[in-house]
Parts: structure tokens; C-alpha cells; sequence
């Protein structure tokens, strides 16, 4: 389907995972200094150029389990560690707020305001960094010039492409409840009131007209809903107001509850056993091995908990061990581990005899070279 | 005026694409099929009139890479010809065509892939049987493949390509209404809003483009009934069309959200519309020969909670019944005349 869902996912789970961590390291106390230094890490690594020209280039949307490892390294890109309990519940904030986001949307091109909405809060954690800031600034020149174009149908094509991918995914989350966007069990409630969107007219007219174009009969049907005039459309400029709060951030520094989730019993009905693809893990080295990374001095480094209690974490890791059947992460640990260099030879391995993919645009000759050279060098970091 | 039924549970939820939802009657045997279409899969059910019996069938797009989306399925619909019923589906990699019951693939057409990746996407999405003997699909591209269908077997063979529109076609539709009087067999609809309206033979002719100029709006969804083009909009408008002419008969701000679906019950002149506002709506054509206008009345609504509808259609010819599915559903949604 769409060829450019990348950029704005990234933007927008990024974006989501931010306010989140931001929140946590907030709750958890943590010096301001290093907090700081976390947030200007992560925008940093997500903003690179390196990295934003990668999702970029026309490709596919990939899948669940390549998104998260991705975003799994880009909260590691700092001294900040997170457990795999914690790292699980990070990942279905981020996604059911997206999901939550672009149901919400109005019309499909506002998926870029919402995005924006994004951009602007980014812009504000770095605001005190100028070279990180001058990063985020560029990212979404560049955005709106690649964006801006598309016409609607595009959007709506981007949109689906999204939501096709975030199908069957009903994880409860404690603040969605609590404000009854969501329902117990675990599905979005959609209004039939407010605002229709820019564009459209208020529901509820019928007009006739005779064949020189004149209209002769106009009369009123009962709607079932209550519609008002659209609002204003939001700024699609780098800086000015959006109008609309989709894409703000959600959660408050002092309530930690808010990023409770539970998951209810939908597992995905078609999961997926098989390994990441080849073009997948080639997509996956460029994007990881374009990240800059810290170094890896566990004493210096910090963990962030997305649970209340550590206890919790544990208990969470414990169950979640079996638990989560439609995620078979790659689980790539910051720290050096023998474990991660054996599962990543393990992968490498399995593609060493597979038949060559004809999609790909580089030569068939020497991908798999060039992905055992990646994975080498991220093992070695 | 109707009311629900008992749903039909699917193995799978539905995804959200226009049209989401195709239906055929099996009369002989008192069996109704429905499809819909999940990511790279198409779940067809087969429901037994006495609501006893339920068989379910899963098909799988082509050449699906299962770790990668590249081979998502756009649409699944029943074409209905005199000789045999065709299921065809369309994805990003091409056209998929089986018998009725989804038992046999009896085509499968290739789409062209560029070789290095652009911008645009690739797929076919668009399906419509036209007169006795013809398959039409549409695709990114703006063009649109006329497949020649025999009676029987899979000598299914491609006729003729149709480029005329520009962006990609959204959907297509034939005269439903059986009457042989009608010039206009088939419109198509491209992401533009630009619809184009034709007449079937060995070479398509292209009868008439509306709206003269781009409305600047798109149109997800079409129907040609009695010489009249109904066109649902992602502004949630319908529009009424004299096909030949291009002359607008009515306008109806429907929808507060996108309109994803339209159905025709041609027996009756009933029209249903189906928008992401999660509201289905019932309405009732009537043509006035002597004005030659056709007016359109609100019949009745009926609000699926929570849900972004994606497909709705009438279950038989009459619209005694239809069934609706809406994004993320594992089931198929009945309603029935009281």
C-alpha cells in the first residue's frame, strides 16, 4: 500500500515514547541534568540525517516485530536502560496512542498536523540544545516539503496502511479509560457529535436540482448524531497553531497510574512465526547501524521502570516471558552480552541460503556480505 | 424499519479499505456468501438462510510474503455474469480470480512492479462484471484491465486496457438495474473524483467524463442504477448524476466522516450508505420519467457504536436485508426489514 508511512510513524510513536519516558524519568526523581541528556540522545539519534533519510526512501511499511526493534534501540540510544517488562509496556503505550490518534483524525491530512503536534513538543525538550534543536527544525522542513504535495486520497491510502498494521490491537490503557476514549474492552470510543471536519458540510441536507442547474427542492433528513460546523483547519507550516490537541502530550507528571495497560485476549490472527525477512533485517542494519551510540559504561547508566513498584516489573517480566505471542523480539541489549552476539550470528546464519528476493533495489551479489559486516559492527559496540 | 440480526462471527477482523464487504445470493441452494478482506487474506462465510449452518474460508493473496506487507489485498467482490459467478480479488501484486465458492483460482494476472521503488504505490483495487461477458478492474495507475470471461473454464483472457483517468481508480460499477435500455454500462472512479462513464463491446467507448472539472473531492464509492451515477464522496457527500449527460440531480450532505460503501438494491431503489462516522443510512431512489429527474428520500439510520464502517451492502435484490463490517469487527453485521 502506501509507500511513505515510515517518516510520519516513526515522528509519531517516537514522539508518543517521549512524552512517556519524559513522564516516568520525571516521576522517578531523576536529576534534571540526566534527564536532559536522555531526551537530547533519543531526538538526537531519531532526527539524525542519516536515519531520517533512510525512512525516507519509498519502501513498504514493515513489520510489527522490525518496528520495535528499531524503536527498542532508539530508547536505548542513551544512558538509559529499560527492562523487557518495561520495554513491552512502553511499546503498547506508544502504539495504542497512535492508534487512538488516527482514528481520531479528522480528515486524513490532518494526520499531519497530529504529526506536527509531535514535532512541536520534540522541539520543546531540545529547545535548550541547538544543535539537536537545528536537527528537529530541519527533519520537518524536509517533512513538509514531502508531504505537503500528497493529495487526500493519498493521505486516506497512508492512513489505512497504518491501520491495517495496527489491526487487532486492544491493549487497555489505564489513562484511556479513565477518560472513557476507550472502552473496558479495550476498543476506541468514536463520537457521533462535534465538529465535522474542514471540508465537509454538516450532515442532514438534501438538495434537488432541474437540468439547467438550478436548485428546486431542498428539504432536511434526521441525522442520529449532532454535527456542528468545522473549526478552523490548523497550521500545516512548520511553526502556528494546529487547533487540534490530537498529538499533544496526554500524560501529567504526577500521575504515574496513567501508563498502566493490560492487554485483553485478541491475540493478531495472522502472527507471525517466521523470522524478520531479509529485506527487513537489511532495512534494520542500515537503520541501527546508522544510529550513533553512546558508550556503553553500565555505571554511569540508569534505569528507567514504566511499573509502579520494581517488584512489579519483575513479576511482569516473569509472565510476560511466555506471555506475548505476537512480538518475538530480537531483544537487543545495550550491554555487552554473549547472548545477543550468538542470536544475532544465529539470524544472520538463517538468511546465508535463502533464494534472492527480486524487490530489492541493491545487487544480489553481495547483500548478504554486507548485512553479516553490519551486524558485526553492532555487535561490537 | 429494520432491525438487528444475529451477527456472523468472522476469523478474522475486517480491515479498513472502501468497499469491505461483497455479498452473494445463492438462491438454488439457500445460501448466502460474504467476504471480507483482512490484510493479506480474504474470510468468506457461507451462511445457510435457516442461520443453522456457517462454513468458513480463508484465501490467501499471492505470492504473500507473510513478514512484510507488500501484499496487501485492496478489494474482494463477486462478479455476477449470466454463465458463472467470479470472485476477484485485487491486490498489490495483481488480480486473483477463483470460482464462486473460492474453491479454485481459475486467473491470476500479474501487475507490472517498476523496478526500482517510487513514490507511488502499486495495486488494483476496482472490480465490476459488465454485461455478459466482462470483468473490469482498476488500477494505481489510472488504468483499468478488461478481462474477457467464456462460459466456463480459465480461458479468462485480458481484452482490452482503458487509459483514461489519471489517478487511481477507487471503484467500479455496472448498470445494476437489468434493463437493456440503458446506454451507460459501466462508471469508474478514480481518487480525484473524476468519474468516467462507459459503454461496454470489443472496445470500451467512453461515453461521458464527470464532473467536467476535478471537484477536488474523492470518491470512494460509486453505483450505476437506471442510467444514474450515485457517487460517495470523502466529504461525506453523496451526488446523483445523469450518466450520459453529467447533469446533477441531487446533493446529500450524508456523512459527517468519510463515506466508505454505497449499495443499490436495484428491485427497489433503495440505496445504502455506509461513512466512518459509524452511521449506515437507507435511502429510497425514484426516477420521474417525465421530468427526467430522480429524487431521493431518507429512509433510516441505523448507528454502529464505535465503529468506523467499512463496508455495507444489501443482501439480496430487494434490500430486505443488509449486513454491514467495520474496521478492526470480527463479525459481519445483519439487518433485516421488520
Amino acid at each position: 500500500m502506501s509507500m511513505r508511512t515510515l517518516p510520519l510513524v516513526f515522528i509519531n510513536l517516537g514522539g508518543e515514547m517521549l512524552y512517556i519516558l519524559d513522564q516516568r524519568l520525571q516521576t522517578q526523581n531523576t536529576a534534571d541534568d540526566n534527564t536532559q541528556k536522555v531526551m537530547n540522545d533519543i531526538i538526537a539519534t531519531m532526527f539524525s540525517k542519516a536515519f531520517m533519510e533512510e525512512l525516507l526512501k519509498p519502501q513498504d511499511l514493515y513489520s510489527n516485530r522490525a518496528l520495535r526493534t528499531v524503536l527498542t534501540r532508539l530508547a536505548h540510544a542513551s544512558i538509559m536502560r529499560l527492562n523487557p517488562a518495561s520495554m513491552d509496556r512502553l511499546y503498547e503505550l506508544m502504539v495504542m496512542a497512535f492508534k487512538y490518534q488516527l482514528l481520531l483524525c479528522p480528515r486524513p491530512r490532518d494526520l499531519l498536523i497530529i504529526s506536527y503536534n509531535h514535532i512541536d513538543a520534540i522541539r520543546e525538550f531540545v529547545r535548550d540544545t541547538p544543535s539537536v534543536l537545528n536537527q528537529v527544525d530541519e527533519t520537518h522542513r524536509k517533512i513538509i516539503e514531502v508531504y505537503t504535495p500528497l493529495s487526500d486520497g493519498e493521505f486516506q491510502l497512508l492512513r489505512q496502511t497504518l491501520l491495517i498494521f495496527l489491526q487487532d490491537m486492544h491493549v487497555r490503557v489505564s489513562l484511556f479509560l479513565k477518560d472513557k476514549v476507550q472502552n473496558p474492552n479495550g476498543r476506541f470510543a468514536l463520537s457521533t457529535t462535534g465538529p465535522v471536519p474542514h471540508g465537509t458540510e454538516v450532515p442532514g441536507l438534501i438538495r434537488m436540482f432541474s437540468s439547467n442547474g438550478k436548485e428546486w427542492k431542498r428539504w432536511e433528513f434526521p441525522t442520529g448524531g449532532s454535527y456542528t460546523s468545522s473549526i478552523r483547519v490548523g497550521s500545516f507550516e512548520r511553526f502556528g497553531d494546529r487547533v487540534t490537541r490530537i498529538g499533544t502530550n496526554m500524560y501529567s507528571v504526577t500521575q504515574p497510574e496513567e501508563t498502566h495497560t493490560s492487554k485483553s485476549y485478541s491475540q493478531k490472527a495472522n502472527s507471525e512465526p517466521n523470522p524478520l525477512a531479509k529485506e527487513e533485517l537489511n532495512l534494520l542494519a542500515r537503520l541501527l547501524g546508522g544510529m550513533k551510540v553512546q558508550n556503553r559504561n553500565t555505571e554511569t547508566g540508569f534505569r528507567v521502570n514504566l511499573f509502579a513498584t520494581d517488584q512489579e516489573e519483575e513479576e511482569a517480566g516473569a509472565s510476560g516471558a511466555n506471555g506475548d505471542q505476537s512480538f518475538q523480539v530480537i531483544n537487543i541489549q545495550a550491554t555487552q552480552d554473549v547472548q545477543v552476539n550468538t542470536e544475532l550470528a544465529r539470524i544472520a546464519g538463517e538468511f546465508t541460503g535463502e533464494p534472492e528476493q527480486t524487490e530489492s533495489p541493491e545487487g544480489p551479489s553481495n547483500k548478504g556480505d554486507d548485512l553479516l559486516a553490519m551486524m558485526d559492527e553492532l555487535i561490537e559496540l | 424499519m429494520y432491525h438487528k440480526e444475529k451477527s456472523i462471527q468472522m476469523k478474522s477482523s475486517a480491515s479498513a479499505l472502501y468497499n469491505n464487504l461483497s455479498v452473494l445470493r445463492i438462491a438454488p441452494r439457500s445460501l448466502t456468501y460474504f467476504t471480507v478482506v483482512h490484510a493479506n487474506m480474504v474470510n468468506m462465510v457461507s451462511a445457510s438462510w435457516d442461520g443453522l449452518n456457517y462454513s468458513h474460508r480463508q484465501l490467501q493473496s499471492k505470492e504473500a510474503n507473510v513478514a512484510t506487507s507488500s501484499s496487501l489485498i485492496m478489494q474482494a467482490a463477486w462478479c455476477v455474469l449470466p454463465s458463472r459467478d467470479i470472485l476477484v480479488l485485487t491486490s498489490q501484486k495483481g488480480i486473483q480470480m477463483y470460482e464462486s465458492d473460492g474453491s479454485i483460482m481459475v486467473y491470476w494476472h500479474a501487475l507490472d512492479t517498476p523496478e526500482t521503488q517510487t513514490a507511488q504505490a502499486v495495486f488494483a483495487r476496482g472490480i465490476a462484471a459488465v454485461r455478459e461477458k466482462y470483468i473490469c478492474v482498476g488500477i494505481s495507475s489510472g488504468s483499468m484491465l478488461v478481462f474477457d470471461v467464456p462460459i466456463k473454464g480459465s480461458n479468462i483472457t485480458l481484452s482490452e486496457v482503458l487509459e483514461e483517468h489519471k489517478e487511481s481508480i477507487t471503484d467500479l460499477a455496472s448498470e445494476c438495474s437489468g434493463s437493456l435500455e440503458c446506454i451507460a454500462d459501466m462508471v469508474s472512479a478514480d481518487d480525484s473524483g473524476n468519474l468516467c462513464v462507459w459503454k461496454s463491446g470489443e472496445d470500451f467507448q467512453l461515453l461521458n467524463k464527470i464532473p467536467d472539472k476535478a471537484i477536488e473531492a474523492f470518491c470512494s464509492s460509486v453505483k450505476l442504477w437506471k442510467g444514474t451515477v450515485v457517487a460517495g464522496y470523502g466529504t461525506g457527500q453523496i451526488r446523483l448524476y445523469e450518466a450520459v449527460t453529467g447533469i446533477v440531480h441531487a446533493e446529500v450532505n450524508a456523512h459527517a466522516r468519510w463515506i466508505y460503501s454505497l449499495d443499490i438494491a436495484p428491485f427497489s431503489g433503495l440505496l445504502l450508505s455506509a461513512a466512518e462516522d459509524s452511521l449506515v443510512r437507507v435511502w429510497h431512489l425514484t426516477m420521474t420519467p417525465e421530468t427526467n429527474s430522480v429524487e431521493i428520500v431518507h429512509m433510516y439510520n441505523e448507528c454502529v457504536t464505535d465503529t468506523q464502517i467499512c463496508g455495507a451492502k444489501f443482501c439480496d435484490g430487494d434490500g430486505y436485508a443488509f449486513a454491514v463490517t467495520g474496521y478492526d469487527l470480527s463479525e459481519i453485521i445483519r439487518y433485516t426489514q421488520v
